[in-house]
């Protein structure tokens, strides 16, 4: 089905001719571009999340050991069954939003995902996650690199990113994606109204056309310039949804409200970045009951279930693909000041309507000298390489060979998350 | 006029935040040497600047009940931007930037600790009025061209930094490795030149810098704002075997820092921090900043200019003032190529935007919230990382809060625009002609100044009265300071 017509038939034809010229003009470029109406919202937790914490083995008697006053009591978890080892798993309470969406069979857990030698380093570690190359944390990023594989002209909006920084996964070789972090003041604002605010607009266009021949880093900022100009009316189409659920508070569900106002309403976009930050739990991250982590899982499951039930209510949820994941594990042993330092495997979770949901991979047993451990079993193993689960979102989702993209073959042994 | 000649110019959008009219007078007959010893040898200007807030011929502060810089993180804020926009000490609050940036602090966890006065007091405190340390950002000024070592022990005996980097919990029992590793991988040497072990061994060098509070400190909102946190070295709680390195720790090549009692084992911290400070990578990673900071970011560090700034920088024994001027007068920086060849940081652009366009009435409060959009706020960097810098300060979002703060700004110095401009502008070209003196872009192309031209000779048939003068001035100055050659410094 076309966009238009989806349009048409979800909203009515209010929302069309709010959209008069959108629908239309969208359609001929998703034809152009062979784009299936498939998105991919990728959530980055900043910091290192703490993904012992997160899915809890909570019979393995060393987590409770290693971890006296940070563990969940196994009472408390909320159980999602066990991984192929046999191992009881449970997701930490405040994550009722997400075992709402395991129990419908639509959350796929990938325990101990990571690559060799893990980086211990924030910047490092988040750039190679973003290049999908241990050994380069430069140049251009994996989504970027699926951008460059896009036929031309490529829609300015094909990716939006919510926050203000363009992250390294989605840095590309020919384009710039436009950064939205609060698409409610993404307008164009002049010192004169009327006639003269509309010939300035013309002015900053053309101003912002100019090829700039000789000087690369001024035609990069000129298509900053000129990228906003040509994506104000789409992203205020985004903006004006209503959604069909109360999201919680917060930044990091206002960006999830904003980017389900951009897939319901169509305008375009196919690949969605956010971030949410404060998992470098070094200190003070409480246990079950409340505490910083405790409040980073509310947030997180709260957004998430407020997001899938509104895409679902609108019909979308099998067009959505969520990917959350973060540049590292921490420590299994807490330390003095009842936080995680930074580890090593951590966990990716994939969710939405056409996910094959379920427990990937199996837990570290966490008891020194095990071979699931490493760093003088101080850190987690990693036994999936987050690239397999690259190169299926890639293959199986976004229909493209991963091998060109990913810079090498990593399907094999990747997760059945569809 | 705004301009003095094309290499004062340059010097004084990289030393300092660009040329305003008021500097015209001053820099006019100095010499490019000259001038750099001015900016560098500032001690010789006075340090008046706060004085200054609320005199008229200034810009001014919003003061919503009352204006409590210290207290305050919002009105820490706009002192900040009021002292770069009047400083006669440019080059001190640039510094103060870059400090900021390298040992990247943000307000928002050390509020979520200590509660959001202590903060701000902790970042911005100017000591005078209330007891406790001076804030991290004036600490940043004091060593601005200071010794980096000595800036190294500050900085980890600072109480925002020891909240930041969790070193207030850092004990022999359970080393903490958040600042260990960070001194080490973003503060000194860099990725590539450690291996973990040294992190481990640093967490347990700096077991027992831990933070106490004054009596009367309560870890609230009503505490006395007279309280405060500082830095404590508990001996007892001081890792006192050997630590190992996988670099030299002293001139004899040793790389262990040998067993110490408790009480003498604040001493390891300060071994390790010269070690760091005087390692090779170190002068050569600072280096590398420094050649983005002050020469360029579309061309990559010239090898030859890495190794000249870290020999200065090894030779003056972490001074970073002979480094400075070093570089200032280098034929690095002097290169015309090297003009408008950085990106401008949102501070810099806002300051810079207010000193070339005018100030007349307009609060530097209404530059707070732009920057933001604009990707940099103030005592709210995005990590220990500081702030993605160079191309990564562009994108729509934060191309498009810059052109609307050049909005904001132009329509609030409408009448001032058009009273300055009047008698120049017998025609469209001549007003072009005079804003291009006032706001200073890197070169125009024939179309975008083409489309300059469209858009006055849109105004209709030209007669240089108020009515034109005030809509297309301002509208000019939007286009200007909104055009991706002003982002370019």
């Amino acid at each position: 089905m076309d966009l238009s017509r989806r349009l048409f038939i979800r909203h009515g034809v209010a929302t069309v001719s709010l959209g008069i010229a959108a629908p239309s003009f969208l359609t001929a470029i998703a034809e152009a571009q062979g784009i299936r109406t498939r998105n991919l919202v990728v959530v980055y937790l900043g910091g290192g999340n703490d993904a012992l914490n997160t899915l809890i083995s909570y019979r393995d008697g060393a987590y409770y050991s290693r971890r006296p006053s940070i563990a969940v009591p196994a009472g408390q978890v909320l159980q999602v069954g066990s991984d192929a080892a046999g191992q009881p798993l449970g997701l930490h309470p405040r994550l009722g939003g997400l075992l709402n969406i395991f129990n419908e069979g639509r959350l796929a857990l990938v325990q101990r995902a990571g690559y060799a030698n893990s980086s211990r380093s924030h910047f490092e570690a988040g750039d190679i996650w973003g290049t999908a190359n241990p050994q380069s944390s430069t140049g251009a990023g994996w989504l970027g690199r699926y951008l460059d594989a896009l036929p031309r002209p490529l829609d300015a909006l094909a990716a939006w990113n919510t926050t203000a920084e363009t992250p390294r996964a989605l840095i590309s070789g020919t384009s710039g994606v436009p950064a939205i972090p609060n698409a409610g003041s993404y307008t164009y604002a002049s010192p004169n109204r009327g006639v003269a605010a509309l010939q300035e607009r013309t002015a900053a266009q053309t101003m912002a056309s100019n090829p700039a021949n000789g000087r690369p880093h001024l035609a990069f900022v000129n298509s900053t310039a000129r990228g906003a100009i040509e994506t104000l009316d789409r992203v205020a189409l985004a903006t004006s949804y209503t959604p069909t659920v109360a999201y919680p508070d917060g930044g990091f569900a206002d960006a999830l409200q904003t980017v389900a106002g951009a897939i319901v309403r169509g305008i375009g976009s196919r690949v969605f970045w956010l971030q949410t930050g404060g998992y470098d739990t070094h200190a003070s991250q409480g246990g079950a009951g409340g505490g910083a982590y405790a409040n980073l899982m509310g947030a997180l499951g709260d957004g998430l279930w407020a997001f899938y039930s509104d895409v679902r209510n609108q019909g979308l949820a099998g067009d959505t693909t969520v990917i959350v994941f973060s540049e590292f594990g921490r420590r299994i042993s807490e330390n003095g000041s009842a936080g995680t330092d930074h580890g090593a495997g951590g966990l990716m979770m994939v969710l939405g309507g056409s996910v094959r949901g379920g427990l990937h991979g199996t837990a570290a047993s966490l008891a020194p000298g095990h071979p699931t451990l490493e760093n003088n079993s101080g850190d987690v193993r990693y036994e999936t390489d987050f690239r397999s689960v690259y190169a299926r979102l890639l293959e199986e989702w976004l229909g493209v060979s991963s091998v060109p993209i990913l810079g090498g073959d990593f399907r094999a042994g990747a997760p059945a998350i569809f | 006029m705004a301009t003095v000649n094309s290499e004062i110019d340059h010097l004084l959008r990289r030393a300092g935040f660009g040329v305003s009219a008021l500097d015209v007078d001053i820099y006019r007959d100095m010499s490019h040497t000259r001038a750099v010893d001015y900016l560098v040898d500032y001690e010789g200007r006075p340090d008046d600047v706060d004085e200054r807030i609320g005199r008229p011929d200034h810009a001014l502060v919003a003061t919503r009940d009352l204006f409590a810089p210290d207290i305050d993180i919002d009105d820490a804020r706009q002192r900040w931007i009021f002292r770069m926009i009047h400083s006669r000490r440019p080059l001190q609050e640039k510094m103060a930037m870059f400090w900021h940036n390298h040992f990247a602090t943000a307000y928002s966890k050390l509020a979520a600790d200590s509660g959001e006065r202590q903060a701000a007091k902790m970042l911005a405190h100017k000591p005078g009025a209330l007891r406790g340390p001076q804030g991290q950002i004036e600490l940043f000024r004091q060593y601005a061209l200071g010794n980096f070592r000595d800036l190294l022990i500050q900085v980890a005996q600072d109480p925002a930094m020891l909240i930041w980097l969790d070193g207030k919990s850092n004990t022999k029992a359970r080393p903490q490795e958040n600042f260990g590793r960070e001194i080490i991988e973003l503060f000194t040497i860099g990725v590539g030149n450690y291996v973990e072990s040294d992190v481990y061994a640093a967490a347990r060098v700096f077991t027992g810098w831990n933070l106490r509070g004054s009596a009367d400190y309560r870890q609230d909102e009503y505490g006395d704002l007279n309280a405060y946190q500082e830095f404590v070295y508990h001996a007892d709680q001081h890792d006192t075997g050997d630590k190992t390195f996988s670099f030299p720790i002293n001139t004899s090549g040793s790389r262990t820092i040998a067993s110490r009692s408790e009480s003498a084992g604040i001493q390891d911290g300060i071994e390790l921090i010269t070690a760091l400070a005087i390692h090779p990578e170190t002068g050569r990673r600072l280096a590398r900043k420094f050649w983005n900071f002050f020469i360029s970011e579309i061309h990559a560090p010239d090898p030859a200019f890495v190794e000249s700034v870290t020999a200065v920088y090894l030779q003056s024994r972490t001074e970073i003032k002979p480094v400075i001027r070093h570089i200032l007068t280098s034929p690095w920086f002097t290169n015309p190529a090297m003009q408008f060849a950085r990106y401008s940081w949102p501070a810099e652009y806002v300051v810079r935007s207010i000193r070339e366009v005018g100030w007349q009435n307009f609060s530097v409060d209404r530059a707070r919230s732009p920057m933001a959009a604009m990707g940099q706020q103030l005592f709210e960097p995005p990590n220990v990382g500081g702030w993605p810098l160079g191309a990564a300060w562009f994108s729509t979002g934060t191309m498009l809060a810059r052109t609307n703060f050049a909005a904001t700004l132009a329509a609030s110095q409408k009448a001032f625009l058009a009273a300055t401009v009047a008698p120049l502008a017998q025609s469209p070209q001549a007003l072009l002609d005079a804003l291009l003196v006032r706001v200073t872009t890197a070169p125009l192309d024939s179309a975008p100044r083409q489309a300059l031209m469209s858009y006055l000779a849109a105004a209709g048939s030209w007669t240089g009265g108020d009515e034109q003068l005030n809509t297309r001035a301002a509208g000019l100055a939007r286009l200007l300071v909104g055009s991706a050659e002003y982002q370019l410094v």
